[in-house]
């Protein structure tokens, strides 16, 4: 009856077991995401994690996917530390024991697999098993950035590339091969002022007539039905909606509401939650935005879709961190005016999208990939080593890179200066290629 | 009359292929094979396959006609999967098929007594044993029961043999390797076979 009650209850608080993970709060009253069953088992739940979760969860994504560790010869190790579950690792509702990125684990876990470490490694002999993680040289997970042939692979790479341009969009390019385009009602051709084909008694606002007209939307022949006649919830006629949501943007741009859903903006959505309010972050916002709801137009805008002002206005209109003020005075803001101004080749410019929405080449069915904008920001943000390769590539060099993401200075005033710590990774995956060099000239 | 005969051989036909077609079905889960034939049969095309793709997929294109790099990192390096990692990725998948289908659910992995990534050296006692005895009498396979987290499983280890120049050449140099004068022919290591015994 108690567990029925959970389910049925309209607000959910009480039953809360203790507070959630900053990565968890927003569909914490969602309990069902998690707890699919009113007895759910520890199947259930890794089966909800991988259900978000899953698709970074797969090499060369995660260094210890779960099935490294099904073969029984693991038994041993698994009853030191079981690696197949999730939970092992990120228990929720336990913020006294709730470590960053919600690590429930002490921090020198890795011991429990590579105590002998030493022995491969010998620059590794003195040190401490939790600093693997802490030292910026390992992730549990992701190390995609940071794995030892990377590191000697970029090494002695100046702090600024030659190359400092980001890859540019896809979308249109590639419209041909998105199957589930709907060309055959919306045919792919300009639009004039005369083709606006919003139903005679509706009201339409001029500005935002002159600012459709302005758009790729008008440009690729998406008239006004394509995203305001939206299903009905008494049949099955479309009906117009002045203010259409998400599922209308995903009909072309499935890829993007897909991700955007998986990060913090909207992963209140992918649950069936109303959208996240800035009221409700974690993060500080600003106060005179706090009721503004997270959806596409929030950033978009209705009509205009200026990727411009959804690339830097559109976040530092909500957002009121360290980081976010200090972004107009960085080097990186200077670059964005520039290109803004004309003064600089399209790509140089450097957003607060360029960076947390970056640019990556996206499987977007099994057979085919466009570099998209990654509309799940939360995919890169932490550890940061992950923004490494989709972002910071671009224009630096991979050392300069590990060591600004390592200073908590240089991240607060949003990377305006050069780092003043140094992550040893490099230098000690030299040490050791010279060792293992030495070792054969030895043998020879 | 003749009409009749031909009907009548017809449905005799029909009659005695549903006799062979019954009695095939109630042979096919008779318990026939043992858990060491079932090792070798899949160490076979394990190991054939194996062999094909190292030598008329990576050392032909590696080593003979020189057109494209095999790489740990493929992805990185815009190179094919090494032999061993084509290995093992076909033993994670195979776990995976097999997890919900307990009458097949074997696994293998490759080790070493010589790994390049220590993680996959020996653990248990019976793949200590068996990597060494595969070491030291070639052409010889080795075969154990062992317990690991309460389950008792047959394994069977099999010799992993440097078929192509590239194999010995690749391990020679890398820099992590222990042993750097494999030649063709060595034994580099050993296929481990398991599969669950009934309680």
């Amino acid at each position: 009856m108690f567990a029925y009650d959970i389910f049925e209850a309209e607000d959910k608080s009480v039953f809360m077991p203790g507070p959630m993970t900053s990565g968890h709060h927003q569909i914490g009253l969602a309990c069902t995401a998690c707890h699919t069953d009113t007895l759910t088992s520890d199947e259930d739940i890794q089966k909800a994690c991988v259900d978000c979760h899953g698709e970074d969860r797969k090499k060369p994504f995660d260094s210890h996917p779960v099935n490294k560790f099904t073969d029984p010869r693991n038994a041993a190790k698994l009853e030191k530390i079981d690696a197949t579950k999730c939970v092992t690792c990120h228990t929720e509702h336990q913020p006294d024991m709730t470590a960053k990125n919600g690590v429930t684990q002490p921090g020198d876990f890795c011991i429990h697999c590579h105590e002998d470490i030493g022995e491969d490694r010998p620059s590794h002999k003195e040190m401490e098993f939790n600093t693997c993680n802490s030292s910026g040289c390992h992730n549990y997970h992701n190390n995609r950035s940071i794995y030892t042939d990377f590191l000697l692979k970029h090494r002695d790479e100046p702090a600024n590339l030659a190359k400092n341009k980001l890859p540019k969009r896809e979308f249109a390019a590639l419209l041909d091969e998105v199957v589930d385009y709907p060309r055959q009602q919306y045919p792919i051709k300009q639009l004039t002022a005369a083709d606006a084909d919003a139903p005679a008694d509706i009201e339409l606002s001029e500005a935002g007539h002159d600012d459709w007209l302005q758009t790729a939307h008008a440009r690729s022949g998406v008239n006004c039905t394509a995203c305001h006649m939206v299903d009905s919830s008494e049949g099955e006629q479309k009906i117009w909606s002045n203010n259409p949501d998400h599922t209308v943007c995903e009909q072309c741009h499935g890829t993007e509401v897909e991700r955007f859903k998986k990060g913090k903006h909207g992963m209140r959505l992918k649950v069936g939650l109303p959208a996240m309010t800035t009221e409700e972050a974690r993060l500080p916002m600003k106060a005179d935005n706090k009721h503004e709801q997270l959806n596409c137009i929030s950033c978009h805008g209705a009509h205009k879709f200026d990727v411009k002002q959804a690339a830097v206005s559109a976040c530092l209109d909500c957002h009121d961190d360290k980081h976010s003020l200090a972004y107009e005075d960085s080097p990186h803001a200077g670059l964005w005016e520039k290109e803004l101004k004309g003064d600089a080749p399209a790509g140089t410019g450097v957003s607060c999208s360029s960076c947390h929405m970056p640019r990556i080449s996206f499987d977007v069915s099994e057979w085919s990939s466009r570099i998209m904008v990654d509309h799940n920001q939360n995919a890169t943000l932490s550890p940061n080593e992950k923004m490494i390769r989709p972002t910071c590539q671009h224009c630096h060099g991979l050392e300069f890179t590990i060591d600004s993401l390592a200073d908590p200075l240089l991240v607060d005033n949003n990377f305006n200066g050069k780092p003043s710590v140094h992550i040893q990774s490099t230098d000690l995956a030299v040490s050791d290629l010279k060792r293992a060099e030495q070792e054969r000239l030895g043998k020879q | 009359m003749k009409k009749s005969t031909k009907s009548a051989i017809g449905i005799g036909a029909v009659m005695g292929m549903g006799i062979v077609a019954t009695a095939m079905a109630s042979d096919i889960d008779k318990p026939s094979i043992s858990p060491k034939t079932m090792a070798d049969a899949l160490h076979l095309v394990m190991d054939s396959d194996r062999a094909i793709y190292t030598k008329k997929i990576v050392n032909r294109l590696v080593k003979k006609e020189k057109v494209i790099k095999a790489s740990e990192h493929f992805e990185d390096n815009k190179a094919l999967v090494l032999p061993a990692q084509m290995f093992r990725f076909g033993a994670e998948l195979v776990a995976k098929r097999a997890e919900k289908l307990d009458d097949v659910n074997f696994t293998y992995s490759l080790q070493s007594l010589w790994p390049i990534n220590k993680q996959n050296s020996p653990v248990t006692e019976v793949e200590k044993k068996g990597l060494k005895f595969v070491a030291e009498n070639k052409g010889k396979n080795f075969y154990a029961t062992e317990t690991l987290g309460g389950k008792k499983y047959f394994t069977g280890v099999y010799a992993d043999t440097a078929v192509a120049p590239v194999c010995a050449s690749c391990h020679n140099e890398h820099k992590d390797t222990p042993k750097t004068d494999f030649k063709i022919g060595d034994v580099m290591g050993g296929v481990v076979i398991r599969i669950p015994l009934g309680s």
